[in-house]
């Protein structure tokens, strides 16, 4: 499993917006470079990231090889209840990887 | 003596003028075949149209922030932000980001609703060359809004070959 930076606040008040950010280590190979043996680099990136709340989808991007190598992304979703927020990102060959942080509301 | 030598070297002259020629055209034709797939500024309105299915586009709300120069195109950090309230009757549906430059029209696109609070998001992208980048956003009631950056990179992303 790719290894993921995730922020996300562990406690926060009913209502309120908070910052998700998350940063996860691939490659994000666009397919248009040239290799040393003068063959073009397979693609290799990640398609898709969504965020998930109690179940409930928040945010989702999707991805091009326009994206950097390493992606990161931030944005915002409101603090409704305690639960967990889970970030996925699907991608070429296979790639998945998943994070589930605890979020307290008070 | 002399005549035979003459004959012998016309054909290899001439020969060689052809070959030299041949070559020249082939190489002409080689590096139009090998040059790498770009998207136009033609395909990235192509692109608008679909996002927005021929309706009209203004300008504003959108914030599209980009650096106006760049030293290295491989990793640009960009932040859209949209003005909108973000409540159950008035929000931000999708987010595109499309570029003119890059192999590809595409960059980002980023689907959210009320549950996000702002409409804002930041990421980290590639340009392949200097060029101008366009955020359309799609707002609940279906009108769109844009913004542009113009761009300038000095060391590109993708076209070069790894060493």
């Amino acid at each position: 499993m790719a290894r993921a930076l995730v922020n996300v606040p562990a406690n926060a008040r009913r209502g309120d917006i908070i910052e998700i950010k998350a940063l996860i280590s691939h490659p994000m190979e666009s397919g248009f470079r040239v290799g040393t043996n003068g063959k073009i680099i397979q693609r290799d990136i990640i398609q898709t990231f969504t965020c998930t709340y109690n179940g409930e989808e928040v945010f989702k991007a999707k991805y091009s090889p326009a994206i950097a190598a390493n992606p990161f992304i931030s944005f915002s979703t409101r603090a409704t209840d305690s639960g967990e927020i889970v970030l996925a990102w699907r991608g070429d060959n296979g790639f998945e990887a998943v994070e589930t942080k605890q979020i307290t509301v008070e | 003596m002399k005549r035979v030598a003459e004959t012998m070297l016309e054909p290899t002259r001439r020969i060689f003028i052809l070959r030299t020629g041949q070559l020249g055209l082939g190489l002409v034709l080689g590096a139009a075949g090998a040059q790498r797939a770009r998207a136009t500024p033609d395909m990235m309105r192509q692109l608008v149209d679909e996002i927005t299915g021929g309706k009209p586009m203004t300008k504003g709300k959108v914030t599209l922030d980009l650096p106006p120069l760049v030293d290295n195109g491989n990793t640009v950090p960009m932040t859209v932000s949209v003005d909108s309230p973000m409540t159950d009757d008035n929000y931000v549906r999708v987010i595109h980001v499309v570029n003119e430059k890059n192999p590809q029209p595409d960059v980002i696109t980023c689907t959210m609703g009320p549950r996000c609070g702002r409409a804002s998001f930041a990421t980290r992208i590639k340009l392949a060359d200097s060029q101008k980048i366009t955020a359309v956003a799609e707002m609940n009631d279906g009108s769109f809004w844009f913004d542009n950056a113009d761009v300038i990179v000095t060391l590109a992303a993708c076209l070069e070959d790894i060493l």
